[in-house]
């Protein structure tokens, strides 16, 4: 049975910036995941519902502008009501130290600001998918 | 829950989960797909194909939501293709689908192609059936950016859309026996570009000589029983030595242009068919439609979708639809025959050691492994895996 890792990479809201969003991207590809990248300005409930549709393991949220307290833990609602608990959700981008307590208590299992280490990223994400 | 139960009830999570499971290659697919088999065959499968860039996203895009305002429900595949070093992919054709993934009654799956060629990957004959037995009136797959040889889509696809761009200029010939030969419906896509006009009259030349008798067969080229489908390649194969006189005539006629062309291949193809029993070509027969769009300003669309329902009709009223059903049940039969038959026999011989041991009286020369695969046949050939 051939099991691929499968990430969904998102930008939420009025968020034009997607470079970041595309080198890691690039990077689960090249560490063997299979990315769906959704493009920009999408609405939690669109990502939630293309978590679902995907059934990927994890959700990536690439946050730039500033909304990431209000759109991230919305998006995790949204992935609860529909029963997708089980999904990864991750959050890198330029979120402030002062946020991130309330953002893993919110059910972010990680958080990546600038210069993190892809390596890194890719090795947690393999270590913290919950699906079997 | 069991995953059956709440596929049946119209779970979405459940049906994305079977979806994973049958790429997977998972054995509660199998199980859940033997389940679910007798509510599938009614869905319009709609493949669509054609280069990278010609806008086939953005078009099934258009066509999702323009099909759900006409009252069908709609399901969207769309393969992308998997890294041949890391086996990763990026799945980016949700992209160009906002306006349809809009709509919450709109399914989407994003498949990578997982190493398979031929412009679909192993699961999506899966994937179709579970999303046909879920209830889709349509369904549209969109195959891998398609070269020459990427085909494999009109084995699925009950009607085949290949888009194409203007300015492919002389590679229009150059696909010419590939993909060109598979479109029941064709779309000349960002129409709007310069060149468009010929492009279109390079598609309905290529058409008026192509495409004679019963183009709407094409895609059965394999069958001897559908002998007006192939044209000429499908002559030669149902004829290989009595050709016609007429076809014999072939390239003069053609030198006489398109007209005379025609004349003689229909003349061959009707003589060919009565020596085969087979009904006349040319009696009920489907000329490819080409039609303009601009996917990007949703221009076309309305055209292409009547289009695209009346292939269905045909196929339909013409009895095809229901010889397809046979002829597919027919060639999955024969391949999971084989898969299982092969399985088991590999699988028997493996253990007892016969395999190892025939193979190195093959090395050493003792034996021939003609000799020694019948040899396996005979010995393991019993009751299939339970």
């Amino acid at each position: 049975m051939d099991r691929k890792i499968r990430v969904l990479v998102a930008k939420l809201g009025l968020d034009a910036h997607d470079r970041g969003a595309k080198v890691i991207a690039r990077a689960y590809r090249d560490a063997g995941f299979e990315v769906i990248y959704t493009g920009l300005y999408q609405r939690p409930e669109q990502v939630a519902e293309a978590a679902i549709q995907e059934d990927v393991d994890v959700v990536a949220i690439s946050s730039l502008a500033g909304a990431h307290n209000t759109l991230i833990p919305e998006l995790i609602r949204h992935l609860r009501e529909q029963g997708a608990d089980d999904v990864l959700v991750l959050a890198g981008g330029v979120i402030p130290e002062d946020d991130i307590p309330f953002l893993k208590e919110q059910g972010v299992a990680g958080i990546f600001g600038p210069g993190s280490d892809l390596d890194e990223i890719i090795e947690f994400t393999r270590q913290n998918v919950r699906r079997v | 829950m069991q995953i059956y139960e709440r596929f049946i009830q119209g779970d979405r999570r459940a049906l994305a989960r079977a979806i994973t499971l049958a790429e997977n290659g998972a054995p509660e697919a199998t199980a859940l797909i033997r389940d679910v088999f007798g509510r599938t065959g009614r869905a319009h499968v709609i493949g669509v194909t054609g280069p990278p860039g010609a806008g086939k996203s953005t078009l099934v895009d258009r066509l999702a939501v323009a099909l759900r305002a006409r009252g069908r429900t709609v399901a969207i595949v769309a393969v992308d293709p998997s890294s041949p070093f890391s086996g990763g992919a990026i799945l980016g054709d949700r992209i160009r689908m906002q306006h349809s993934l809009a709509d919450p009654g709109i399914f989407m799956r994003s498949l990578a192609s997982r190493g398979h060629l031929g412009g679909l990957s192993l699961a999506t004959a899966d994937v179709v059936l579970l999303l046909d037995a879920f209830g889709f009136d349509v369904i549209l797959v969109e195959t891998v950016g398609a070269g020459q040889s990427e085909v494999e889509i009109m084995g699925l696809a009950h009607t085949t859309l290949v888009v194409l761009v203007p300015g492919l200029g002389d590679d229009i010939q150059a696909i010419k026996a590939g993909i060109l030969e598979i479109g029941d419906v064709f779309a000349v896509n960002k129409a709007d570009r310069e060149g468009a006009d010929r492009t279109v009259t390079e598609i309905e030349m290529m058409l008026d000589l192509g495409h004679v008798g019963e183009p709407g067969m094409n895609r059965w080229p394999q069958d001897a029983r559908v002998p007006a489908a192939a044209g000429y390649q499908g002559l030669e194969r149902l004829d290989p030595r009595g050709h016609h006189a007429d076809l014999h005539a072939l390239p003069e006629g053609v030198a006489r242009g398109p007209a005379a062309a025609t004349g003689l291949m229909t003349a061959a193809m009707r003589h060919t068919a009565a020596r085969h029993g087979l009904p006349a070509p040319g009696a009920i027969s489907w000329r490819p439609p080409v039609v303009r769009t601009v996917a990007r300003d949703d221009r076309g669309t309305e055209e292409l979708v009547d289009r695209l329902l009346e292939h269905l009709a045909f196929l339909r009223e013409s009895g095809r639809w229901d010889a397809r059903l046979r002829l597919d049940a027919e060639a999955r039969l024969r391949e999971l025959v084989s898969l299982y038959a092969t399985r088991a026999v590999l699988g028997r011989a493996s253990e007892s050691g016969d395999l190892e041991r025939l193979a190195g009286a093959v090395a050493a020369r003792e034996v021939d492994p003609y000799t020694a695969a019948e040899t396996l046949l005979s010995r393991h050939l019993g009751e299939p895996p339970g």
